[in-house]
């Protein structure tokens, strides 16, 4: 199994940030030197529990205002599997540091407070991982110490979020409900016996149990070109190697490829990794191939098998996640990275804005503001190779970047 | 290929993408190379990441003078076996002109001195892209760091302006005078870089394995009373232990860990089985709570 990625997504107070503490502490992650750090803050804050929060909010304005700002990354490990958490923070204006930990994570873990329900914020933290589809989601309803461990308030919770699930696009994700109590431990890592009405998993355990194909999306090969190696020297005087990271699914030694934008049509002659020579390039290796032809090749190409192209155009539409405070408007320029390729876009239509809470769209926007999220299409001043998202995660999203600030200012998935 | 895709395998790829990515997107990229195990095993990563060419970058060192001598004679032998390019730079050289000030007491270090030196080093090359071995879960600060991050003018961090890091595109465009600090093994931890050590099979110095050592104890740690560089009061008795360091710094703010590690596989095991984190030896980080971040936010990789 490769590294898990998983989100978090919950608001303020939720105890996301407990519940990642708790998870280290239960695996034993926590090392003695930083648990004693905890058990310290937590005595000078006058608190008479561990404050678990305080293992990952690690800036200092989110220590003094007790919340968390920014993605932090959190590591631990089982037997089985090797775990990164995106800790992402709750808030309603943090919303594209959500999209962000989402982005590169294959799971994710939606936090409800049991005593408050199905709230505003957690429509949105459901939309977002449904947007950028996740396949794998868990609704932790966590709290359940403080409303008597009651199944009744579990049921009503997951009625009501089972409402939002028959209105969401991507119809295939799995989602799993599990009643946890963060601060007392009850089925994080060890299964509760307080709740012996519920018959699932704990939290990891379910975890442990994903295998790639619950997480991952198997489709069709694309291989971008990063970097061309020409070494020149005695021994590799006409070696010329495309480096770049197989996306989507594997290329084989004798593939039958084309060269996008030049669709200039060769052969699979080599795959290296490092001095040896294989025989498939995996998903998500980071290979050095070699053609039987010699042809012209750059970064920013995309090699693709012959016959199984994406659409190459210099014009898509795509939900855009707004994500600065200079507002994205209508004529608007910008640069689309895609992959490794840049090109300079112009924001031809906002066709509608989204409301992240289920509460329906927006036709008359005229401009987006940080957090916002709709459906825009743009013009591109040459093609690019993209599938649309839903078939390719990786080859159908791409980033804004203003080129003024440079800042990466939206993230895009492809319709 | 790469059937096993297993976790060290998937995070080699991904770092082998950022060194890629680095070498494609910066004109006069450097790898910051201190000489410990991270920054071999960066050094490893960028030699597979551009096979059969040549790394397309050079190696700086910023030397504090405070070294283990193990470090540097490593060091020298390393980018030589492997023709590279090395760039050195003194703190002390900085402190002879008078740019920084040498702390003095007993728990003097010249850790913090090291920033100025580097963002010297980066203004005189022009350096756009530094490569560093940090790893997020090395500490809460560097828990927040981006794979890219960018730097000002003056070197510093903006914590709280991060750019957002989408999928695994890596947006690489700053101003003239920015520059980005690169973090290839963000994602590893100390048991990863391990593992891949041993996999690997890299060398790397004497002085991460088990030996005897004349050390004394201070604060619960224990300290190197080799080559008078820590501060050590005349109270402060030496004795002779079996120990090994876990990470090399400055001699002044590392501290060693009792051990009988004295093959890779032992020290996996150690590591595996070890109740204190990595950084729990660095009194650099004991200062406060915010150590690292203060350190950060003016220029410390």
């Amino acid at each position: 199994m490769e590294v898990l990625k998983i989100a978090t997504a919950g608001s303020v107070d939720d105890g996301k940030s407990t519940l990642i503490g708790r998870i280290l502490y239960d695996t034993k992650s926590l090392t003695s030197d930083k648990l004693k750090a905890i058990e310290d803050k937590s005595e000078q804050l006058g608190y008479d529990y561990l404050d678990f929060s305080l293992a990952t909010d690690g800036l200092m304005a989110e220590r003094e205002q007790g919340i968390t700002i920014d993605v932090a990354h959190i590591y631990f490990s089982t037997k089985k599997k090797s775990y990164i958490i995106a800790d992402t923070p709750g808030h309603v204006e943090y919303t594209r540091n959500m999209v962000t930990g989402a982005s590169t994570s294959q799971a994710s873990i939606v936090l409800i407070d049991a005593r408050k329900g199905v709230i505003e914020q957690t429509n949105r933290h459901f939309f977002i991982n449904n947007l950028l589809r996740i396949k794998d989601v868990v609704v932790a309803i966590n709290k359940m110490d403080l409303v008597d461990y009651s199944e009744e308030t579990y049921n009503k919770i997951k009625a009501d979020f089972s409402e939002l699930m028959s209105k969401r696009d991507y119809q295939d994700q799995k989602i799993t409900f599990i009643p946890v109590s963060a601060l007392k431990g009850d089925n994080v890592v060890n299964k509760s016996d307080k709740m012996p009405w519920y018959t699932g998993d704990a939290l990891l355990q379910h975890l442990e149990d994903l295998d790639k194909n619950d997480v991952f999306n198997v489709g069709t090969p694309r291989f971008p070109v990063q970097y061309v190696i020409r070494p020149k020297t005695e021994d590799f005087h006409d070696f010329r190697g495309y480096a770049g990271k197989v996306y989507g699914g594997e290329l084989s030694v004798g593939d039958d490829i084309m060269v996008l934008p030049s669709k200039t049509r060769s052969k699979i002659k080599d795959i290296y990794f490092y001095d040896e020579k294989y025989q498939t390039a995996s998903r998500r290796s980071s290979v050095t191939i070699t053609l039987e032809n010699d042809i012209n090749v750059s970064r920013g190409d995309m090699i693709v098998k012959d016959g199984d192209l994406p659409t190459i155009d210099k014009q898509f539409t795509a939900n855009v996640c707004w994500m600065d405070s200079e507002n994205l408007t209508v004529g608007g320029k910008y640069i689309v990275q895609h992959g490794v390729n840049k090109v300079l876009a112009k924001v031809d239509r906002i066709n509608h804005k989204i409301n992240p809470d289920y509460s329906g769209i927006d036709k008359e926007a005229t401009s987006l503001g940080v957090n916002d999220i709709a459906s825009v299409s743009f013009k591109l001043n040459k093609p690019i190779f993209f599938d649309q998202f839903k078939n390719h995660r990786t080859n159908g999203s791409f980033i804004l970047i203003d080129p003024q600030s440079n800042n990466t200012v939206g993230a895009g998935f492809i319709q | 290929m790469n059937k096993d895709t297993s976790s060290i395998n998937s995070l080699e790829n991904e770092a082998i993408y950022i060194m890629r990515e680095v070498a494609a997107q910066f004109e006069k990229p450097v790898l910051l190379f201190s000489g410990g195990k991270d920054s071999i095993t960066l050094v490893r990563l960028a030699v597979k990441a551009f096979y059969p060419a040549k790394v397309p970058f050079p190696l700086m060192h910023i030397d504090t003078g405070h070294n283990f001598p193990e470090t540097i004679e490593f060091r020298d032998r390393l980018v030589k076996e492997l023709g590279l390019e090395l760039i050195v730079r003194n703190v002390q050289d900085s402190i002879d002109e008078g740019k920084v000030k040498e702390e003095s007491g007993r728990y003097a270090s010249r850790n913090m001195l090291q920033t100025t030196t580097l963002l010297d080093a980066i203004e005189e090359f022009k350096f756009d892209a530094c490569i560093g071995g940090a790893r997020r879960d090395e500490e809460k600060a560097r828990a927040k760091e981006r794979i890219f991050s960018v730097r000002d003018d003056f070197g510093q961090w903006d914590e709280k302006n991060q750019r957002p890091e989408l999928f695994d595109m890596l947006n690489g465009d700053i101003e003239h005078g920015q520059n980005v600090r690169v973090f290839p093994i963000s994602n590893w931890t100390e048991l990863d870089v391990w593992s891949y050590i041993e996999k690997e099979n890299i060398e790397i110095p004497s002085i991460y394995f088990a030996h005897k050592r004349k050390v004394f104890l201070r604060d619960g740690m224990i300290w190197s009373a080799e080559d008078g560089i820590v501060y050590r009061d005349d109270n402060e008795e030496v004795l002779e232990k079996m120990v090994r360091f876990r990470t090399v710094g400055d001699m002044s703010c590392t501290a060693a860990v009792l051990s009988d590690a004295v093959s890779i596989s032992k020290v996996v095991e150690e590591i595996r089985d070890s109740t204190i984190s990595e950084r729990g030896a660095r009194i650099d980080d004991k200062r406060s709570e915010a150590a690292m971040e203060k350190r950060k936010q003016q220029g410390y990789f």
